[in-house]
């Protein structure tokens, strides 16, 4: 063992302490690790954000408190932060429940402002006459809004299904023609006095919040989060259950899993396709309705900072599991609201950006065991 | 039974006391293993006895846990597979890693150094067509090799670790994949490699192809060596057999005679086309009765997919129909051939029969999930699910340790098994089984036999496809043999000639049979 192999030796002299790092494939990827490596992922991430913002000659540690005061800090801005993640559970719900059957629905935000014009337009054409009690009213607007979010889903679906197109690039191209047709009803039809935006909701329309009930109790003066947020919750249980719990969740997964096996199983995988892009699109629209009708309270051209964007890196982080979808949805609010806190605002985007990008890397000790071994001199 | 240790010749290979660990598993527990220069060394064991893995740390794949590796009396460490090539030892594994849109001669050279810019490209075809033909590798190194038979494939694998200066080769499974000729192909290449000095290490489970390449063979079972580079002249298949799985085979399995009941199948001059737009079905026509199995004996590629396919709605037929119980499923979805419990153990286990990264239990309930008591109405009862999945996991020995694991996990045994206890669950009236057996071990092959004659018992209907004439002979009541497409035999079991069957597999017999249609008059 000593003798066989000469040619080590001088290697080995300088190498004393030499280490190598061996990757070996996992077969089975325990319970709790993909939980682990996910904060893991984030706290290296913040770690690596820190030793920049130190080069950058901020303070790391009085910046993150910042970041975690003006998101968390009290009552009135947690409020802020739910306000925002809302449309991001709803987008991000609508892509984990696309990507779960490997669609890869790009269009979240085209299918946000197709909803957010579908429940304006219940008030704006109006299709119920003004006055009409805010009972009918918003439920109509929820309708109308998933139902022109599935209608404009259900295009790359049927495109795909039934044509074999490309539905990334579909659905990406749809993004564009959505803001265009926004901004034609803003600047034209729906023109308030020739601004770029309609009038205000009558108020009774607006979504309830918090404040609102500030005269009973008193401790909710302020707070924004308003009924969109229970709709995101509800639909994560809902989405949860859809998956987990009934034929066709198990029938999305299965095709998710294996076209083929699907096919083999008896699983009309077309139909699927344009069911699971229309239902995809139904909770995208519904978060925009819920933007228009909670939020912003009239049609305007800028309604979404790209929430049907960042909603694909909130389902991606959340491992396309539906509760795993609010709480990445919470923390990029977070990071979001922050933006609009910090100078220069980019430093919240710098650390999305890092964290994106160690969640990314850590897919590695999901999938392959680290060695790391001393070799013996 | 044992090697001197002493021995003079050099060893291409001595591995000693090699120990690996998975999570949960030691693959390997204190192996030795020698490989002499210019012998095939066949490496033979049940699934999961350890081959591959020991293979795999051979070849710089995996790190051992303890033991030492020594190529030509040298004491070597290999970091990656890279490092194993340079010291001249390749290794082809079952899966292949080619590119598909590239060149033979391009996946020849891809990630050597020279050519650093491949303009000249021309010119190594020529170089690798030399390579080739000097082997006996039949391979167009100009075509892409997405055009290439699973077999041409292989010869690019080994023609790339020759071209790297491989001398010592390590083939995981090669047959496996192979149709019977080309097997026969693989092994003259690898005779006239050893013969010019090369050394081979031959991974598999068939005794019988081992009977017929190896030179010495080392046996090993549950991660241990059962018998050493034993040389094959003093060996017997039973003796080889009972080393591998630690018990004697049944060998004969037993089987009652057919008491075959009114017609279940009936096709009636079915034509298909391929994937590729070819004809694969040409006129076929053929009955199958209750609890009678009917073996399609052929070469692969001669339509014997596109007959499954058919039969389980898979593909759609040109002309023809296809009637099970007097309902016509021909032409319709695989939901209808479902409906009208058509079961189907398909070829692709992994790439068809389950979905891998679902749990067992969801891929036990692929057939029956539309149905009380796994699911009301639109809802799945997960209490139900389970219930369902444990009692066909412990009816039928799948070996894994919950229905939530992973269905990846399992051997190839084990999912077959999987397979075929969801099939038989879904009551079938036909049986579609497509190569049931092929890649199994010994134990898992007699169950799947015992299975596959347990329902013809029960009074389905039975098609067989299978390339393995003798598992075709020890099942089968009736003979069909398929060739391009078409039915050019139909024989009883007991009346069968193997020569005759194998004579009209292989085209023999084609010109003077050209009428197809008969083949349903002849009666068992």
């Amino acid at each position: 063992m000593t003798t066989s192999a000469p040619a080590r030796q001088p290697e080995h002299g300088r190498f004393r302490m030499a280490r190598t790092i061996h990757l070996e494939r996992r077969l089975e990827v325990p319970r709790w690790l993909p939980v682990a490596t996910t904060i893991g992922a984030v706290v290296v991430a913040l770690l690596m954000s820190g030793v920049i913002l130190w080069f950058a000659g901020g303070d790391p540690v009085a910046i993150f408190i910042h970041i975690l005061r003006s998101s968390f800090g009290s009552l009135g801005v947690l409020s802020d932060t739910l306000v925002t993640a809302t449309p991001l559970i709803l987008t991000g719900l609508a892509c984990a429940l696309a990507f779960r059957m490997r669609l890869w629905n790009i269009g979240a935000e085209g299918q946000f402002l197709m909803g957010a014009w579908g429940a304006s337009a219940v008030l704006l054409i109006p299709i119920v006459p003004a006055g009409t009690p805010s009972i009918i009213t918003i439920p109509l607007m929820m309708a109308a809004g998933m139902l022109a979010g599935a209608l404009y889903g259900a295009i790359p679906g049927i495109l795909k299904a039934y044509r074999n197109v490309n539905e990334i690039i579909v659905t990406l191209m749809l993004n564009y023609i959505a803001a265009a047709w926004i901004a034609y009803w803003v600047f034209g039809p729906w023109s308030e006095a020739g601004f770029q935006l309609t009038a205000q909701f009558p108020k009774s329309d607006w979504l309830p919040r918090l404040s609102d009930f500030a005269s009973s109790v008193p401790a909710f003066a302020g707070l924004t989060v308003h009924l969109g947020l229970i709709f995101g919750l509800v639909a994560a249980l809902l989405v949860r259950f859809l998956l987990f719990r009934s034929r066709r969740g198990y029938e999305i997964r299965l095709i998710g899993d294996s076209p083929r096996a699907a096919r083999y199983a008896g699983i009309n995988v077309a139909r699927n396709t344009v069911i699971v892009f229309a239902m995809s699109g139904a909770l995208a629209g519904l978060a925009g309705m819920s933007e228009v009708g909670g939020v912003v309270h009239r049609l305007q051209q800028v309604i979404s900072p790209g929430y049907g964007f960042t909603a694909i890196i909130v389902a991606y982080i959340a491992k396309l599991h539906p509760y795993g979808v609010i709480i990445a949805a919470i923390a990029f609010g977070a990071l979001i609201l922050a933006g609009r806190e910090i100078q220069p605002s980019g430093i919240p985007a710098m650390i999305q950006g890092i964290i994106l990008f160690c969640l990314i890397a850590s897919e590695v000790v999901l999938r392959y065991r680290v060695r790391i071994e001393r070799r013996a001199a | 039974m044992s090697v001197a240790p002493a021995a003079s010749p050099p060893l291409a290979v001595a591995m000693r006391g090699i120990v690996k660990r998975f999570p949960g598993v030691v693959a390997n527990d204190g192996v030795d293993f020698e490989l002499g220069v210019g012998e095939i060394h066949a490496l033979l064991g049940e699934n999961g006895a350890g081959k591959s893995t020991l293979m795999n740390v051979l070849d710089g794949l995996y790190r051992p846990d303890a033991g030492e590796i020594l190529v030509r009396g040298q004491r070597v460490e290999f970091r990656s597979p890279r490092d194993a090539i340079a010291a001249g030892l390749g290794m082809v594994h079952q899966h292949f890693a080619l590119v598909p849109t590239q060149t033979v001669t391009e996946n020849v050279l891809i990630g050597l150094d020279r050519p650093r810019f491949r303009i000249d490209i021309r010119r190594y075809d020529d170089k690798v067509a030399e390579l080739a033909a000097r082997h006996g590798l039949t391979v167009d190194p100009r075509a892409r090799i997405w055009q290439l038979s699973v077999g041409e494939q292989q010869r690019v694998e080994i023609l790339k670790m020759l071209y790297r200066g491989a001398r010592i080769l390590i083939l995981d499974e090669p047959t496996a994949v192979l149709a019977p000729q080309e097997a026969q192909d693989l092994f003259r290449t690898l005779r006239s490699m050893v013969a010019d000095g090369a050394s081979v290490v031959f991974i598999s489970h068939k005794l019988g192809e081992v009977a017929q390449i190896a030179d010495r063979v080392t046996v090993m079972r549950r991660g241990t060596v059962t018998a050493a580079g034993v040389a094959m002249a003093g060996t017997t298949s039973a003796g080889l057999a009972r080393l591998m799985v630690g018990r004697d085979i049944v060998e004969a399995i037993e089987r009652t005679e057919s008491v075959p009941g009114p017609v279940v199948l009936a096709m009636r001059d079915v034509e298909a086309e391929s994937d590729r737009g070819l004809p694969a079905l040409r006129g076929v026509s053929l009955e199958v009765r209750s609890g009678e199995i009917l073996g399609v004996a052929g070469v692969a590629g001669n339509g014997q997919s596109e007959l499954a396919q058919v039969l389980t709605g898979l593909r759609h037929c040109s002309r023809g129909s296809v009637t099970v119980n007097g309902v016509e499923v021909g032409n319709r979805s695989p939901r209808d051939a479902i409906n009208e419990h058509v079961a189907h153990v398909p070829e692709d286990r992994t790439g068809v029969g389950t979905a891998p990264n679902l749990s067992v239990a969801d891929n036990l309930i692929m057939k029956t999930y539309r149905e009380a008591p796994v699911s009301r109405r639109w809802s799945i009862d997960t209490g139900a699910v389970r219930r369902f999945a444990n009692r066909l996991r412990d009816t039928y020995s799948i070996a894994a340790p919950t229905v939530d694991t992973e269905a990846r996990l399992l051997s190839g045994g084990n999912l077959q098994r999987l397979i075929l206890a969801r099939e038989i669950a879904s009551s079938p009236r036909l049986m579609v089984a497509v190569q049931p057996t092929r890649g199994l071990d010994v134990g898992a092959i007699v169950t799947v036999h015992r299975l596959l004659l347990d329902q013809r018992q029960a009074g389905s209907a039975t098609i067989l496809i299978s390339e393995d004439l003798d598992e075709i002979l020890a099942l089968a009541d009736r003979v069909a043999v398929l060739y391009e497409g078409r039915l050019v035999g139909l024989f009883s079991a007991a009346e069968a000639d193997i020569a005759e069957i194998g004579l009209r597999m292989t085209g023999g017999m084609v010109s003077s049979t050209d009428e197809p249609g008969n083949a349903t008059m002849v009666t068992p």
